[in-house]
């Protein structure tokens, strides 16, 4: 279906060649919308789709961070993505991408604010979607507290991206994201 | 010449520059210029990244202006050329955006392949070019069939499937399973390809020997349905068993050696499996890096690892809510009880009351076991028995197996521990009590055989008789005739103990897998079933209230998973054929598995981390693999095979035919650099060298785990110490504070806790001593040097232990340093050297 079969470096991506067989993906994103995304790519289209179809796909439909996620990968900072932000997604969020680079995209799914820094905002943020606002905010402040003092290296009162990695590194069940 | 420093960067938050190479994945190879694209450059949005963009891009219009190359710029270009490849090679790593990536590595790819012709000189250069070009050939050729191989991984999307609704740690048991099919796989085809199908296609056919023909006595069972069922009759008497193979030398036109090949085949069953769950278990030890750090993240793990992305059911993903919200209250209720104190007495009490109680349980277990089996070996004598009577062993060892694992539960529940450690001790249990039963079931069979072997004389005597008899008579009258030969169904039969051995693994292996199955449809087919359509018309809510759905049991179903196995490799050796058995038990468990698992199982209400069980459970594995190991060599290095049946029958021990094969088969001088090297003398001293390695080995990571706590005190105390500074708080270092203490309260400056605990303090004559960077000269400075006289008599100890690595600390912006020392590496100072007081500044 895909008129132009070298869209993207194989090598470039961490996705098994079956998943990323061109017609599958290129197939789920056209279906998200099959008005406006062509077939045929050679000419190099400039389509990206909005925040509110790609969130309504199956694997993310159930993501508490569902729009932090396909926030981090839009080029625009505002949730769209054309497609080659799409494989990316895909790519660095399948089993086989290496830890630091998912380290990296998690900081920066978690900084709400996008300063580069985990306040103590955007840990409120966190737990919030994560328990669906079910802690009162006692236990919230606890928790943040306790994040920041566990993690937080330099003292700054914020997780910094050293802080986040060096924390997250050593834990075991990381590799889930 | 930074270039490769940058380049190896990631691109993260900006705040510090980690420096840390990527690691080079095999997937992606060094060079691939074939697939081109057409995108268009993006900005970056690192402004390094960008600087670098534009001095490689006039570094290679730089480069395209020079038509002579000399020496230097030849290896310059070079430089520049690995340069490209390493960094298309890493860039898969970087977290760019998909169009920034595709124009640079177009970029890189455009410069690598203008210029890499142009090293190679003259003929060199066609010769290079060659090379390179069967590089690239090789490495298109090796990533093809990496991703081949990733296609035929088999049962992928039902694992993911699987893993969606349950999370990860049901998954990781069907992940588990499918690797124990692979490994089954392999053995069965080394036992089928190397001993079977020889036998079938090349050995002497059934009826031809004795071993091989059912008895006269049992002819008319032996197709009857119970009788097969049983492993007797036509079944025995096949090549799944051991009785039914000939001890020839060698078969067939081929010449091929079956005996030793059967010997060979059953020590490389064992080798091969021990290589493969030892490899995987050295894989595990590598991806899971923290040790015992457990207690120092619980908040942030929980608060950025809990959420499974993997789910995307929307029921599960309720349920993962729950569990999470469940688990930060917990959490916090543990954090603010930590100062509660509680009744160490009691709890103490209650734990060894538990343990009193299981072992009981465990010693009860075995006794039975053991009476059991001894009534069976009286049943057997006995006419007219009953079904029962003869499967009593395999009922009573399944029943066991069933209901002694929750009772271990419920009595755990007396012991109050966290539930991951809680887990740990019920799966000791379990493996407790499987192994008693497993042990004492060989120890009973072990009487069997031993009584076997003494029938086996009196039945050499009577088989020697007969065919004497049946000689003399056949022959009686005219001597030329020869003998008919004695129909092989009449010929009297030892009692062939391999096979009986052979036949008991089976038939528990098959009464296993049944259990096992009975339960699966039972417990959670016919439950669910009952719960979901009985549940309109009974008084209590069923799904909520007692029974409701079966939760998936991990840690029973992987235990069995693993005692199968044990039971596999101990019987493989005398019933070839129980590893097909196994395979097609594995082949029908995976499919049912799934199917039983989404139609009645629900996701666990309370989701723990089963994060480091991986290795516990290869581990269980490993012990299995040596505990099944233990008796099939006992058997083969000390009972004598039976005189009539089997591959060795005829030899004094089965062993003997390796030395058989070496004298017959081998030319003369191999047989005497065997005989040299099964010398005791040269075993004993290889024995003792390993031994010796294994204790240097030993010692060498000891070192490295001291090491390693140490520099994770390092950092731990340098993070207090950050914070205090911040805070402006005193030391929270004891020994600081009794120091602080010591000194007189005018010198209470600003005084930076210490570093960890063998730093002792410096001798006090005004002296700032040559120390490391950093805090060290700040500790040593402020409380003692100059300002103080000679008042206080120095501590005695001017030990300057530095154990870490000089260097490691660069000096904090914010530090003070009140002398304006030189902040680099002191050198000179090894650990345990005096420090020699300079002078004041």
């Amino acid at each position: 279906r895909l008129k132009n079969p070298l869209l993207f470096e194989q090598e470039q991506l961490f996705l098994p060649v079956w998943q990323i067989c061109r017609f599958w993906l290129h197939g789920r994103y056209h279906e998200m919308a099959p008005n406006v995304v062509p077939m045929d790519y050679t000419k190099d289209p400039d389509v990206k789709l909005p925040m509110q179809l790609i969130i309504n796909m199956p694997e993310l439909k159930e993501n508490p961070f569902k729009e932090r996620i396909v926030e981090s990968f839009s080029e625009d900072g505002e949730g769209s993505l054309s497609f080659n932000d799409f494989v990316d997604m895909f790519s660095v969020l399948s089993e086989m991408a290496p830890r630091e680079l998912k380290a990296i995209y998690a900081f920066k799914i978690y900084d709400f604010n996008t300063d580069n820094f985990i306040c103590k905002a955007d840990l409120e943020k966190t737990l919030n979607k994560l328990t669906r606002e079910e802690l009162t905010a006692e236990e919230i402040t606890l928790v943040c507290e306790k994040v920041i003092e566990e993690a937080d290296m330099d003292g700054d009162g914020k997780l910094g991206f050293a802080d986040f990695e060096n924390m997250i590194s050593k834990a075991p069940d990381f590799l889930r994201i | 010449k930074n270039r490769d420093g940058k380049k190896a960067r990631e691109e993260g938050g900006q705040k510090k520059d980690r420096g840390k190479t990527v690691p080079n994945k095999d997937q992606k190879e060094s060079e691939n210029k074939e697939k081109k694209t057409t995108k268009r450059g993006k900005e970056g949005e690192n402004k390094q990244k960008k600087g670098r963009k534009n001095s490689t891009s006039s570094a290679s219009s730089n480069s395209s202006d020079e038509e002579s190359l000399s020496e230097e710029e030849l290896a310059m270009l070079k430089e520049q050329v690995e340069q490209k490849k390493k960094l298309i090679s890493t860039m898969r790593n970087k977290p760019w955006r998909m169009v920034k990536k595709l124009s640079v590595l177009r970029e890189a790819q455009d410069f690598v392949e203008k210029f890499e012709g142009a090293l190679g000189k003259g003929k060199g250069k066609k010769l290079y070019a060659y090379k390179m070009m069967m590089a690239k050939k090789w490495v298109k050729f090796k990533r093809d069939f990496e991703n081949f191989k990733t296609q035929c991984i088999p049962w992928e999307m039902k694992i993911k499937e699987v893993e969606s609704h349950f999370g990860s740690s049901v998954a990781s048991y069907f992940i588990f399973l499918r690797w124990m099919y692979g490994v089954n796989l392999v053995l069965f085809g080394l036992i089928f390809g190397l001993v079977i199908i020889p036998e079938v296609l090349m050995g002497m056919p059934y009826g031809s020997l004795p071993r091989k023909t059912v008895p006269r006595a049992e002819q008319e069972t032996a197709m009857d349905f119970s009788v097969l069922w049983d492993f007797e009759g036509y079944i025995k008497y096949s090549a799944l068993f051991y009785g039914y193979y000939n001890n020839q030398r060698t078969i067939g036109w081929l010449k091929y050696r079956l005996p030793m090949a059967y010997f060979m085949v059953g020590i490389s069953v064992f080798g091969y499996s021990l290589m493969v769950v030892i490899r995987s278990m050295a894989r595990n030890a590598n991806e899971s890096t923290a040790d015992g750090d457990d207690d120092n993240f619980i908040f942030s793990w929980k608060m950025f690892t809990s959420w499974d992305y993997l789910i995307g059911n929307p029921e599960t993903a309720d349920n993962k809510f729950a569990s999470i919200t469940t688990s930060f209250k917990e959490s916090i209720v543990d954090e603010q009880e930590s100062n509660k104190d509680e009744n160490i007495h009691l709890r103490r009490f209650l734990r060894v009351l538990a343990n009193v109680l299981i072992i009981c349980c465990l010693c009860g277990s075995g006794y039975l076991i053991y009476f059991v089996v001894k009534r069976s070996q009286t049943f057997s004598k006995m006419q007219n028995v009953g079904w029962y009577e003869r499967n009593e062993v395999e009922i009573v060892m399944s029943l066991l197996g069933m209901f002694c694992p929750p009772l271990f539960e419920t009595i755990a529940a007396l012991e109050n521990y966290h539930p991951r450690i809680g887990l740990k001790w019920q799966l000791g249990r379990i493996f407790a009590l499987f192994l008693g039963n497993l042990y004492t079931f060989l120890l009973a069979l072990m009487d069997d055989v031993n009584e076997k072997l003494a029938e086996e004389d009196v039945v050499k005597n009577i088989t020697h008789w007969t065919l004497l008899g049946h000689h003399n008579s056949s022959a009686g009258n005219d001597s030329t005739v020869t003998p008919p030969p004695l129909d092989p169904a009449d010929v009297p039969r030892g009692p062939c103990w391999e096979t009986t051995v052979g036949i008991e693994f089976v038939r528990l292996t098959v009464s296993d897998i049944l259990v096992t199955y009975i339960t699966i449809l039972v417990g959670d087919f016919i439950r669910a079933c009952f719960v979901r359509f009985v549940n309109y018309c009974w008084c209590w809510d069923l799904e909520a209230g007692f029974p409701s759905y079966a939760e998936f049991d991990i840690s029973g179903n992987v235990l069995g998973l693993v005692f199968n196995q044990g039971m596999i490799w101990m019987g493989s050796f005398y019933a070839p054929g129980l590893v097909g058995i196994n395979v097609l038990r594995l082949l029908t468990s995976m499919y049912f598995q799934c199917w039983a698992v989404m139609s009645s199982n629900v996701p666990h209400a309370r989701v723990f981390k089963a994060s480091k069980s991986n290795n516990f459970y290869m581990g269980l594995l490993l012990l299995i693999l040596f505990l099944s190991l233990l008796p099939v060599a006992y058997t083969i290095m000390s009972l004598p095979p039976s005189f009539d049946c089997g591959p060795f029958s005829g030899k004094k021990r089965m062993y003997d035919v390796i030395q058989e094969t070496i004298e017959l088969d081998f030319p003369l001088f191999v047989a005497k650099i065997f005989s040299y090297v099964a010398n005791p003398g040269l075993i004993i001293p290889a024995i003792l060298l390993m031994v010796l390695t294994i204790y240097y080995l030993n010692a060498v990571s000891k070192a490295y785990q001291r090491a390693n706590a140490e520099l994770k005190k390092k950092m731990q105390m340098q993070r207090e110490e950050e914070k205090n500074k911040r805070n402006n708080k005193a030391s929270t270092n004891p020994m600081l504070q009794d120091l602080e203490d010591l000194l007189t309260p005018n010198m209470k400056t600003e005084s930076p806790p210490k570093h960890a605990e063998d730093k002792k303090i410096e001798s006090p004559n005004g002296s700032s001593p040559a120390r490391k960077p950093g805090r060290g000269e700040a500790l040593a400075g402020s409380p003692m040097a100059g300002r103080r006289g000679a008042a206080l008599t120095p501590p005695s100890q001017v030990f300057v232990a530095q154990p870490r690595t000089l260097g490691v600390w660069a000096p904090y912006p914010g530090q003070p340093r009140p002398w304006g020392h030189p902040l680099g590496p002191v050198p000179g100072r090894g650990r345990g050297q005096p420090c020699f007081p300079r002078a004041a500044r």
